[in-house]
């Protein structure tokens, strides 16, 4: 057993079950969306990028890339709530809140991704 | 492109710095979001993630706006107090990791040999690959931009490549320490660059000097290899495998004292041509006849004598240790610094001395004792280091032979003008001094006081369209006419026809009015204008239809005449 990879399976997992778990609930209601589980699948994913620095192999290159793309666009949907409370004259309305959860639904597809090759990864060393 | 391993790892060490860095961010943040505050009307007040990314933002930098919106409650102070001292620290650990990676001498050599090769991948002229930058590298090297052509060397030893960026040369060639023997390395030099042209082995070792040629001629069939090689063995087994020029430092230097002994003529024949074009030319030198003293019988005293004797030059020999060197039973113990030994030796009555120790000081010694002596003698040293340069000078020497001088002579002229070096080998050959003293006095008064560019014509027609296109029509072009000048037809352009190669056959100064023939090369020395008006001859199809007195074949003038014919028609 590698520690190296346990630790790595666990922040990809994790970041996805934080992002799943903010992004079920009905789209555009504030009250089914905590904002202390945005940022925590925030930090725990660009956590995971990290991790992946520095991997030499194929696999690797795409893990990054895919867990990026979560990255950029859980930080989009962190700024464009940020923005929504603080500057714009509506407040946290049901449109801004329909956005944050799709963008974070995006980046709920890209770890998918990143814990499909994770998997697969497994699978081919078990080989 | 290849990214190499070490900008992996210095990721990898990146990761413990960033990620430390992140969890201090995401601590500072959700604390300042979960301590409760209150509001400028007293009200309680919670931070949200906005104003508290914020605030920690300018804290962890430690920028200090103050207590934004609101002034702090003690208990945010006692977080904030916490913070401040955890982010300078994870600061501090991710900027010293960053700095002690730039510092990292895996890391800095990546860098550079990255630049390298991107310098060597941006080359778009015909390059030189050079292996050793020693003394006969650097003067390779200057050889070659002097003459305008590109180079990159390879160097394992880092002075060198120090003293290669501190050349000062014309043209930019990049360097990389690196050891030669690893093909890696030369491919990143450019082995199978399309435009590397060829590879110059010349470092001390003949065992790399055979790896350079070997992985030479098989990752890049084509190229031109020449290599320096000491040990007869390896020089037979470079040759083996098709490498195209050995050079024998030892064989080479003894064979050009021996000529400059035996033939003044052919050896400033042999020195002007292969110097730098438009450097002044040097005066000839006539050693007399009649008896030598050689001082040294190391490998380059052995061969000196042994070219010497071949010449008929009697040579008594001065050795220091000649049980070692395997000296002859007559020759003098000594080193040859002292009076006595030289002495000895005959001195007083012999004609000259050459001093062929692998030690300056020494030859300079002897040179100096020996002069004191008999001041009439013909001097000759051997100068074995470059740095030594202003002192040999000094020394008012009649001959200076300096081997890494030589060699770089004989390779310039191997790898920029095959033909030029076959003409010098044939004229060795030839051994005609007379002839020999008759071409050094035409050359001498070609241009002016300074050395005449040397150059070949091919009648190809890739190198020269129209001459390639009358002779393939069956004109007979003469070597006078390709010799006239285009700009007055009347006129001789100054140059000398040295060697004619025609089917594998060389003619030495060859006559003028002889005929060419499809497949031919000319070697020409003369001004450089010269040079490039008979290029203009034989590429365009108007001027070679003017120098030889025939009809302009096509193009403006044609179309005129072919205009003004059909105007009168009508």
């Amino acid at each position: 057993m590698n520690l190296e990879k346990v630790i790595f399976a666990f922040f990809i997992m994790l970041a996805l079950t934080l992002n799943f778990g903010f992004f079920i609930g009905e789209i555009d209601n504030p009250a089914h969306h905590h904002a202390y589980e945005l940022f925590a699948a925030i930090v725990v994913s660009v956590i995971a990028t990290i991790m992946k620095f520095g991997d030499r192999s194929q696999l690797g290159a795409v893990l990054v890339a895919s867990s990026l793309v979560a990255d950029l666009q859980l930080i989009a949907a962190a700024l464009l709530w940020g923005a929504a409370v603080n500057t714009l004259d509506g407040g946290l309305s049901a449109t801004a809140m329909a956005s944050i959860v799709s963008l974070s639904g995006g980046a709920l597809v890209a770890n998918i991704v990143s814990v499909i090759l994770l998997v697969t990864e497994t699978v081919m060393s078990q080989r | 492109m290849e990214i190499p391993t070490v900008f992996f790892l210095i990721l990898r060490r990146l990761r413990n710095p960033l990620i430390f860095l992140v969890c201090m961010y995401a601590i500072a943040v959700f604390g300042m979001t979960l301590i409760p505050g209150v509001d400028d009307q007293g009200q309680p007040w919670r931070m949200d993630f906005f104003h508290a990314f914020y605030f920690v933002s300018f804290m962890g930098s430690t920028i200090g706006f103050g207590e934004i919106p609101y002034p702090f409650t003690n208990e945010q102070r006692l977080w904030v107090l916490v913070c401040i001292y955890i982010s300078v620290f994870a600061w501090l650990y991710a900027i010293g990791t960053a700095l002690a990676m730039a510092q990292d001498p895996a890391f800095r050599y990546a860098v550079t040999q990255n630049s390298f090769a991107r310098n060597v991948r941006r080359i778009v002229e015909p390059f030189f690959l050079v292996c050793g930058y020693g003394d006969t590298g650097h003067l390779l090297v200057q050889g070659l931009v002097e003459r305008g052509l590109r180079a990159v060397v390879l160097d394992r030893n880092q002075d060198r490549i120090n003293n290669l960026k501190l050349a000062n040369l014309d043209i930019f060639v990049p360097g990389l320490l690196a050891d030669s023997a690893d093909p890696a390395n030369l491919i990143t030099a450019g082995l199978q660059h399309r435009r590397c042209i060829g590879v110059v082995a010349l470092t001390d070792n003949d065992h790399v000097n055979l790896k350079i040629a070997i992985t030479s001629k098989l990752l890049n069939p084509d190229l031109r290899v020449i290599c320096r090689s000491e040990i007869h063995d390896f020089g037979i087994n470079m040759e083996s495998f098709g490498t195209d020029e050995i050079v024998n430092p030892f064989d080479l230097f003894a064979d050009r004292l021996a000529m400059a002994l035996h033939s003044p003529a052919t050896y400033i024949i042999h020195h002007w041509l292969t110097s730098a074009p438009g450097s002044p030319l040097t005066e000839p030198l006539f050693p007399p006849r009649g008896q030598w003293v050689l001082c040294g019988y190391g490998r380059f005293g052995k061969a000196v004598q042994q070219y010497l004797s071949f010449e008929g030059v009697e040579a008594t020999i001065i050795e220091a240790d000649p049980a070692k060197t395997n000296a002859p039973a007559d020759a003098i113990l000594g080193r040859g610094t002292e009076a006595v030994t030289l002495r000895q030796a005959g001195i007083e009555q012999a004609v000259g001395v050459v001093a062929g120790t692998d030690d300056d000081a020494n030859n300079l010694s002897v040179i100096m004792t020996a002069k004191e002596l008999n001041p009439q003698l013909f001097t000759v040293a051997r100068q074995n280091r470059q740095e030594n340069q202003a002192i040999f000078e000094a020394a008012d020497l009649n001959l200076v032979m300096e081997r890494s001088d030589i060699i770089a002579r004989s390779v310039i002229t191997l790898i920029t003008n095959p033909l030029l070096a076959e003409f010098l080998r044939a004229i060795d050959t030839e051994d005609d001094e007379n002839a020999a003293n008759v071409l050094a006095s035409r050359i001498s008064g070609l241009v002016g006081q300074n050395v005449p560019l040397s150059w070949t014509v091919e009648t190809t027609k890739a190198a020269s369209p129209a001459l390639a296109v009358q002779l393939f029509q069956g004109a007979s072009v003469t070597v006078n006419q390709i010799m006239t000048d285009p700009s007055d037809r009347d006129q001789s352009l100054p140059c000398i026809p040295l060697l004619l190669k025609h089917s594998g056959e060389n003619q030495l100064l060859p006559d003028r009015e002889t005929t060419l023939a499809h497949g031919d090369r000319i070697l020409f020395c003369g001004h450089r204008t010269a040079a490039r008006r008979m290029t203009a001859t034989v590429v365009n199809h108007n001027t070679l239809a003017y120098v030889t007195g025939r009809q302009p074949v096509d193009g403006l003038t044609g179309w005129l005449r072919a205009r003004s014919a059909d105007t009168a028609k009508t």
